[in-house]
């Protein structure tokens, strides 16, 4: 049993903002394997919950007339991992997300819940960054879009206002067109750990593979929040290819990044990794892309 | 100190085992506490009860989950399978379960019934897999007995020999 005041189970969209309106105080759950790991914990305990788990109409991975790629936010992460629309265009999510806990984690956890939980080190949030992710929210006015980089505000806190819940993620085409990217999670286990460092990197190259049209880069837990670096990616930009410019690409990284001492790493130890995955991930996205270092 | 709590029920309907079945549950109720409790499936294991350690692992519209980290009303319309479900008519072992007796892949079965849950899923996706992959898919599992190898072991034999191909089992390591 868990220490739950009540449960409110939505049966649509719009059932799940009038509990949001009618229970304000209640915690939104959806996968539930931060929110009932919090509830057995004490930290949630005796909250109410609005489950949302139940909306099939939030699950599903397709293409929008404006040719947004459209990531449901229940899917879970194996089943993004396993879709053809994320292989073909940003093969990277699903292989960031396939890096989440153990595989029955995969199962149950969803890409809405990574990024509502708002904290740095869930590692759908650098890839979503670095490819410019865009959050829908629907709430009592209907929907509105948002930027990811403004919807997360600060440690844990994300912009989800009353009565609202995220229903979908969306990547703009004119971000993953010609895109390939890479994901380095730096933890201590394979499995069934939290990332010390994540760092998400992609490019777009010229039609000859020989100069970086466009490079972008995140990473999870340089900073409270996921965080560009965007020195970084403009020591890269308009650039020829060329093992130099992954090594300045890479050390401008440390102008831009912020991390802190923790139980897990020092702030000198996540530099250096933050370093060396910026320049290997960069390595990799170029390869990815056709060029050649 | 706390306002007095208002029980809250639910009838849920779901198939386990190949059987549709319904019961009134508290909504406060994990997957576990009903399999458990309700339906005596006590191959579903009472572990770390946050996730982590797959004890309680069930296989819910043919994926692996733990049922300690999922909410009893969540069965509602799900196909819902556990170890018991495994077993024939006359309580023979299936070809996975065997595999694990014969090749000492069980010391105290604690972890047994989960890491056998998510054999069933890898074997069903009648997919050849490496070592490597293998691994990373029992990884949600953990045993303080074994030291995994005979576990691997047990799968990988019982892959192959589903999908009809031979496998010789290399030389154990001293």
């Amino acid at each position: 049993m868990y220490d739950m005041k009540a449960l409110y189970e939505a049966s649509s969209v719009a059932d799940a903002v009038a509990l949001r309106l009618a229970h304000p105080e209640a915690q939104i759950i959806a996968g539930g394997s931060d929110v009932l790991v919090q509830m057995r914990s004490g930290k949630r305990a005796g909250k109410e919950l609005i489950s949302i788990y139940g909306l099939d109409e939030l699950r599903g991975i397709s293409i929008d007339e404006q040719e947004n790629i459209r990531i449901g936010s229940l899917n879970s992460f194996s089943h993004i991992t396993r879709d053809p629309i994320i292989q073909k265009y940003i093969n990277v999510l699903g292989q960031a997300v396939d890096q989440v806990g153990g595989p029955q984690i995969r199962n149950i956890g969803t890409i809405g819940g990574n990024t509502c939980n708002g904290v740095t080190s869930a590692d759908s949030a650098s890839t979503l960054h670095a490819w410019e992710a865009v959050i829908e929210l629907t709430g009592p006015e209907g929907i509105r879009r948002e930027p990811i980089r403004d919807f997360y505000i600060r440690a844990g806190q994300v912009d989800l206002r009353p009565g609202e819940i995220q229903t979908a993620i969306l990547i703009p085409r004119a971000s993953y067109e010609n895109t390939y990217g890479h994901y380095i999670k730096y933890a201590m286990r394979s499995a069934m750990d939290i990332a010390t460092l994540g760092t998400s990197v992609n490019v777009r190259l010229s039609p000859d593979k020989k100069t970086v049209e466009r490079c972008r880069i995140a990473f999870g837990v340089a900073g409270p929040v996921p965080m560009r670096a965007p020195r970084a990616e403009a020591a890269a930009n308009a650039q020829p290819v060329s093992p130099e410019l992954a090594e300045a690409f890479s050390q401008t990284v440390l102008e831009d990044i912020n991390p802190r001492d923790s139980w897990r790493a020092s702030r000198a130890f996540r530099q250096h990794i933050a370093v060396e995955s910026a320049k290997r991930a960069f390595v990799e996205s170029v390869r990815l892309a056709g060029g050649e270092l | 100190m706390a306002e007095k709590h208002v029980m809250q029920y639910k009838t849920v309907h779901f198939n386990l085992n190949g059987k549709d079945v319904e019961r009134t549950v508290d909504v406060r109720a994990s997957l576990t506490d009903l399999l458990r409790n309700d339906f005596r499936m006590t191959s579903v294991k009472k572990g770390c009860e946050v996730g982590e350690c797959g004890a309680c692992n069930v296989l819910i519209d043919g994926e692996a989950f733990n049922s300690c980290i999922y909410l009893a009303v969540w069965a509602e319309g799900k196909h819902i399978r556990t170890l018991e479900g495994l077993l024939g008519p006359n309580g023979e072992l299936s070809d996975i379960q065997q595999a694990f007796v014969d090749e000492a892949a069980i010391q105290c079965g604690f972890c047994t019934p989960g890491f056998i849950l998510t054999a069933v899923e890898i074997l069903e996706s009648g997919k050849e897999y490496t070592d490597e992959e293998l691994r990373k898919l029992l990884s949600g599992h953990l045993c303080r007995c074994t030291g995994y190898q005979n576990i691997l072991r047990a799968v990988k034999k019982t892959m192959y020999r589903r999908l009809g191909k031979e496998w010789t089992e290399p030389s154990s390591p001293s």
